[in-house]
C-alpha cells in the first residue's frame, strides 16, 4: 500500500470524524420528526442515528449469542475420541492463512466506508467488492478445512467436542455468509441507486457488522485454534 | 414516508369519504406501499405502534384464554383422587404448553402490547423509531404462536415442563414431534421479542420529546426500557439453548445426552441464564404500570421517583446473576450454593424498595378505590406474599427440600398472577378509556377484581400447603392412600385449588363481558372524558383514542409528570406545595391542538414485515417434516427481505389525493 494511499486515508477518517461530530443523519423514520428543530436533517434525543444504535444494539445482542457458543465449545472441548482431536486435526497455518484473509477483509471494508464518505461511489464498490471476495475466500477456506476434517473421520455427530466445534464456526460461517450477501446487495444498490436514505451510512452498517464478524473470528481463533486443550 | 402531510389549520381528519380512488402505481409495480386505511389490510400492513399494540394484546388475550383452559384441565384431573380427565402423557403436555403459552404467548405479548402502545405516547413521539420492524415483530409473534400450538394437531405438545430439562427433552423420553414445536416456537417467538427489544431501546433513547430526559421519563416507560435491556441479553442464549436442542433432536448431535458423556447442566445453565432474567422481564412491566396507577388514585406523585427508577434498573442487572438459585438440587457444589443464594437475597432489596415506594406513596393520599388501583394494590399485597415464600427459597437448605414441589408452584404464581397479571389488569382499566376512549363498567370492574383476588388466593394459596406436605408439582394423579390426615389432608386443598380456578375463571370471563358490555354495537357507554382519572404522565395529552400522528404538536417537556404540571399550579410557599388547578385536561388538550405542528410526517404500511414472519414457521415445519420446506421458506424470507429493502420509502403520487393547493408537499392519503 502506497504512502499516499495512507495519508490520504487517515485524512478521510480525520474527516469522518469531523462530519460525524454532532451528526443526525437519521434517515429512514419520519415518525419522530421535531419541525421546531431547523438546523434540518432529523432531530434524535442521543445525536446518533437511530440506525447505528440499533445495529449497536443487535451486535451487543450478537455477543451473547457467540457468547453461548464458545462455552458450549469450551466446556466439551476435551470430550472426543483419542485420534480425533485437536491435537490431530489442526492445520494452524493453513487456519492462520484464511484468518489473516479474513482480517485484511475489514481493512477493505475500512476503505468502502472511507470512500463512501468521500462519496467516491467507484471505489466504494470496488473495496465492498473485494471485502466480499476476502470473505467468500475466507468462507473456502473454512469449507475446506471441513472436509479435510469429514475425511479426516470427524463428522458432526462424531463426538461432543466434533458436535460443538462444528456449531460455533458453522455459526461464524453462517454470519460471514450474511454479511457476504449484504455486501453483494449493497454494491448492487448502489449501482442501482436503490439506497434510501443516505449511501455512505448504509455502508457504514454494513461495515459494522462485517468488523463484528472479524473480531468473533479473533476471539474463536485463539480459543478454539491457539490454546492448547 | 408520509402519508399525512397537512397545512397547519386544515385538521386532519378532513377530506375523509370524499377522496377519489387511487389509480394503480406503474412505477415499481409489486413493491408499492400499501395504503388502505379501512377494513382488514389497514390493520394487517399497518405500522402504526398503536393498532400493532393493539393487536398484540387480542392475540396475548387469546393465548391467555387458551392457556387458562390447560391450566383448568390440570386442575380438574387434581380435583379428586386417581383423576382420570387426563392420561399421564396428556397431563405432561397439558403443564407443559400451559406455563409455555403463559409465559410466552400471553404475559410477554401482552407487557409488549403495553409497551408498544405506550411508549411513544409516553415520551412524545410519532411512532416507533422502527416501524416496520415493530410490525415484524408483532407477526413473527403471532406465527410462532400458532405455529407452537398446532403441535396439538400435529401428534400432541411437549411435554416436558417450561424449562424442557435434559434428557426429558430427547428423542428416547419424548418421541413425539411436541418437543421440536416447542423448541423451533420459541425461537421463532425469541425472534419477535429481539426485534421489538432493539426498537423500542432505540426509540426510548432516541425519540423521546424535547426537554424529556432520561429522569423525566415516565416510569412505566423506564420499567419497560428496563426489560427491553433484559430482552435484548437474554434472548441470544435461549437462542443457543435452542439450537443445541434442534441439533441434538433433528441432526443427531449429542449436546445433553449424558451416555455420550455430556453434561445435562449445559441446558439448565443456558436456560436459567435466560430464564431468571425472563422473570424480571415478566413483572417489572406491571411494576411500571402500578407505578404509574397509584400516583394518579392517591392524588401525589410517585414517592421517589429516581429510587423506582434505580430499583428497577437494579433488578435489571443483579437479575443476570443469581440464576443458578434454581438448580440448587442439581449438585453445583456449596461455594456456588452460597454465592447464588446470597445474590438471591439481596435482588429481593431493590423489589423491597419498589414496595416500600408504592406503600408510602398511597401514605397520606386521597385514595380513589377504581377497579385499576384495586388491581393495583392487589398487587402489591399478593406479590409481596410471592416475593416473601421467594426469600425462603434463596435459603439452599430450605429450597433443597422445596424444589419440585407445589410449594415452587405456588411461589411463583404468587409473583407471575400476583405480580404480572394483576398489574396488567391494572393497566386494562387504567389505559381502557385512552386506547379504545371508552370507559370499562366500574362496577363489574370491582366483581372481577374481587373474584381473580378471591379465586387467586384459593387456587395457589393451598399449594404451599399441599407442597410443603411433599405433593410433587408434576405428578398426574395422587392417591388417597397417602393423602395424609386432617388440616393437611391433600385431597381438601387440592380440592380447594380447583374450586379456586373456576372463580378466577368467572373473575377473567367478567373481564371478557365488561369488554363485551362497553364495545357491543348498540352499546350505551358514553364516550369517555379525555381525562378521566386526573392524569399525570404525557400520554394525555392528546384526545383518546390518539390520532394517528399521536400529537398534534410535539410537546414541550420540562417536568416528570408533564400533564399534571399543565394541569396545576403550585401557589404554595417555601417547601410547602399547594397544587391548584388552572387549567383542565380538556383545555390542555385542546391548547395543543389549536397550536397544531404545520406538517406531520408518518411512515407509510408496508407488505413486507407479514411476509417476511410467514416465512418462518414455513422453516420451522421443513425442520421437522421436509428439508425443502426449509429452502422454500429461505426463499420466501429472502424475497421479502429485498423487497423491504427496496421498497419505495413512500406511497406513490398516485395514490394520494392532489395536493392540497399552496403548499406542494400536502398530501392526505387517498382512501381515507
Amino acid at each position: 500500500m502506497s504512502d499516499s494511499l495512507i495519508s490520504e486515508t487517515v485524512k478521510d477518517a480525520v474527516q469522518i470524524a469531523k462530519d460525524h461530530n454532532g451528526d443526525v443523519h437519521e434517515h429512514d423514520v419520519h415518525a419522530g420528526d421535531n419541525h421546531s428543530d431547523d438546523h434540518g436533517g432529523h432531530h434524535t434525543s442521543l445525536g446518533l442515528s437511530n440506525t447505528k444504535l440499533a445495529m449497536w444494539l443487535f451486535l451487543g445482542s450478537e455477543c451473547l449469542l457467540f457468547g453461548g457458543l464458545i462455552s458450549t465449545y469450551m466446556l466439551y472441548r476435551n470430550r472426543h475420541s483419542e485420534n480425533l482431536g485437536p491435537d490431530q486435526l489442526w492445520d494452524i497455518p493453513f487456519t492462520s492463512a484464511t484468518s489473516f484473509v479474513l482480517l485484511t477483509s475489514s481493512l477493505t471494508m475500512v476503505l468502502a466506508v472511507s470512500a463512501a464518505n468521500r462519496k467516491d461511489l467507484r471505489n466504494t464498490k470496488i473495496y465492498l467488492g473485494v471485502t466480499a471476495l476476502l470473505g467468500a475466500l475466507f468462507l473456502a477456506g473454512q469449507i475446506y478445512e471441513f472436509t479435510v476434517f469429514y475425511r479426516e473421520g470427524l463428522g458432526f455427530t462424531t463426538s461432543l467436542f466434533s458436535s460443538s466445534f462444528f456449531t460455533l464456526t458453522g455459526f461464524h460461517g453462517v454470519h460471514v455468509s450474511i454479511g457476504i450477501i449484504m455486501l453483494v446487495a449493497m454494491i448492487g444498490m448502489l449501482s442501482k441507486e436503490k439506497v434510501s436514505g443516505d449511501e455512505a451510512e448504509a455502508v457504514e452498517m454494513v461495515g459494522l457488522y462485517w468488523h463484528f464478524v472479524d473480531i468473533v473470528w479473533i476471539i474463536i481463533f485463539t480459543l478454539v485454534y491457539l490454546i492448547p486443550a | 414516508m408520509a402519508i399525512i402531510e397537512r397545512p397547519a389549520e386544515a385538521p386532519a381528519t378532513t377530506n375523509r369519504g370524499s377522496a377519489p380512488t387511487p389509480k394503480a402505481s406503474t412505477n415499481y409495480g409489486y413493491l408499492r406501499r400499501p395504503v388502505e386505511t379501512t377494513g382488514w389490510r389497514s390493520w394487517a400492513f399497518t405500522v402504526d405502534h398503536k393498532k400493532i399494540g393493539i393487536m398484540y394484546g387480542a392475540v396475548a388475550m387469546f393465548f391467555f384464554i387458551l392457556g387458562g383452559l390447560e391450566a383448568a384441565l390440570i386442575r380438574l384431573q387434581l380435583a379428586g383422587p386417581d383423576g382420570t380427565i387426563l392420561s399421564a402423557d396428556k397431563y405432561n403436555q397439558m403443564f407443559t404448553m400451559h406455563a409455555t403459552t403463559m409465559v410466552f404467548l400471553f404475559v410477554m405479548p401482552m407487557a409488549a402490547a403495553f409497551a408498544n402502545y405506550f411508549i411513544p405516547l409516553q415520551i412524545g413521539a410519532r411512532d416507533v423509531a422502527f416501524p416496520r420492524l415493530n410490525a415484524l415483530s408483532l407477526w413473527v409473534f403471532v406465527f410462532g404462536g400458532v405455529f407452537l400450538n398446532t403441535s396439538w394437531f400435529l401428534g400432541g405438545g411437549a411435554d416436558g415442563g417450561w424449562f424442557m430439562y435434559a434428557p426429558n427433552s430427547s428423542v428416547p423420553f419424548s418421541p413425539t414431534n411436541g418437543v421440536d414445536f416447542w423448541g423451533l416456537g420459541l425461537q421463532i417467538t425469541g425472534i419477535a421479542s429481539l426485534v421489538g427489544a432493539i426498537n423500542l431501546i432505540v426509540t426510548v433513547l432516541n425519540m423521546r420529546a424535547p426537554g424529556m430526559s432520561m429522569m423525566k421519563m415516565p416510569i412505566f416507560t423506564w420499567m419497560a426500557f428496563v426489560v427491553q435491556m433484559l430482552l435484548l441479553f437474554a434472548i441470544p442464549v435461549i437462542t443457543v439453548a435452542l439450537f443445541l436442542l434442534m441439533f441434538q433432536r433433528s441432526f443427531g448431535a449429542q449436546f445433553f445426552s449424558v451416555e455420550a458423556g455430556a453434561d445435562p447442566l449445559l441446558w439448565q445453565h443456558l436456560f436459567w441464564i435466560f430464564g431468571h432474567p425472563e422473570v424480571y422481564i415478566l413483572v417489572l412491566p406491571s411494576f411500571g404500570i402500578i407505578s404509574e396507577v397509584l400516583p394518579v388514585f392517591s392524588k401525589k406523585p410517585l414517592f421517589g421517583y429516581p429510587f423506582v427508577v434505580f430499583s428497577g434498573a437494579a433488578i435489571g442487572f443483579v437479575g443476570w446473576g443469581v440464576w443458578a438459585h434454581h438448580m440448587f438440587a442439581s449438585g453445583l457444589g456449596p461455594v456456588s450454593v452460597a454465592v447464588f443464594s446470597v445474590a438471591t437475597m439481596a435482588i429481593a432489596v431493590p423489589t423491597g424498595v419498589k414496595i416500600i415506594n408504592w406503600t408510602l406513596t398511597l401514605w397520606g393520599g386521597k385514595l380513589t378505590f377504581t377497579t385499576a388501583m384495586l388491581f393495583a394494590v392487589g398487587l402489591i399485597v399478593q406479590f409481596t406474599i410471592g416475593g416473601l415464600s421467594g426469600v425462603t427459597h434463596a435459603v439452599a437448605p430450605s429450597d433443597t427440600q422445596q424444589t419440585d414441589t407445589y410449594y415452587i408452584v405456588a411461589h411463583f404464581h404468587y409473583v407471575i398472577f400476583g405480580g404480572a397479571v394483576l398489574g396488567l389488569f391494572s393497566g386494562f382499566y387504567y389505559w381502557w378509556p385512552k386506547v379504545f376512549g371508552k370507559l370499562l363498567s366500574e362496577p363489574l370492574g370491582k366483581w372481577n377484581f374481587w373474584l381473580m383476588i378471591a379465586g387467586m388466593n384459593l387456587t395457589f394459596g393451598p399449594m404451599h400447603i399441599i407442597g410443603l406436605q411433599g405433593q410433587p408439582r408434576r405428578m398426574y394423579r395422587w392417591t388417597e392412600f397417602r393423602a395424609g390426615e386432617g388440616f393437611f389432608n391433600l385431597g381438601f386443598w387440592n380440592l380447594v385449588a380447583t374450586i379456586g380456578t373456576f372463580i378466577l375463571g368467572v373473575g377473567i370471563l367478567l373481564f371478557l363481558i365488561n369488554v363485551w358490555i362497553t364495545h357491543r354495537p348498540n352499546s350505551k357507554t358514553p364516550p369517555a372524558p379525555a381525562d378521566p382519572w386526573d392524569a399525570r404522565s404525557l400520554e394525555w395529552i392528546t384526545s383518546s383514542p390518539p390520532k394517528e400522528y399521536n400529537f398534534a404538536r410535539t410537546p414541550q417537556v420540562s417536568q416528570l409528570d408533564e400533564f399534571f404540571h399543565r394541569k396545576y399550579e403550585d401557589v404554595g410557599e417555601g417547601d410547602k406545595h399547594e397544587y391548584v388547578q388552572k387549567m383542565t385536561g380538556e383545555e390542555v388538550i385542546q391548547f395543543e391542538e389549536d397550536n397544531a405542528d404545520p406538517n406531520i410526517h408518518l411512515p407509510a404500511p408496508s407488505y413486507w414485515p407479514m411476509v417476511l414472519a410467514f416465512a418462518l414457521p414455513v422453516m420451522a415445519y421443513g425442520v421437522i417434516y421436509n428439508t425443502l420446506l426449509i429452502v422454500a421458506g429461505g426463499a420466501i424470507a429472502t424475497m421479502a427481505m429485498f423487497g423491504w429493502a427496496l421498497e419505495p420509502a413512500d406511497a406513490e403520487s398516485s395514490d394520494f389525493d392532489p395536493p392540497v393547493e399552496g403548499d406542494e408537499t400536502s398530501k392526505e392519503l387517498a382512501n381515507v
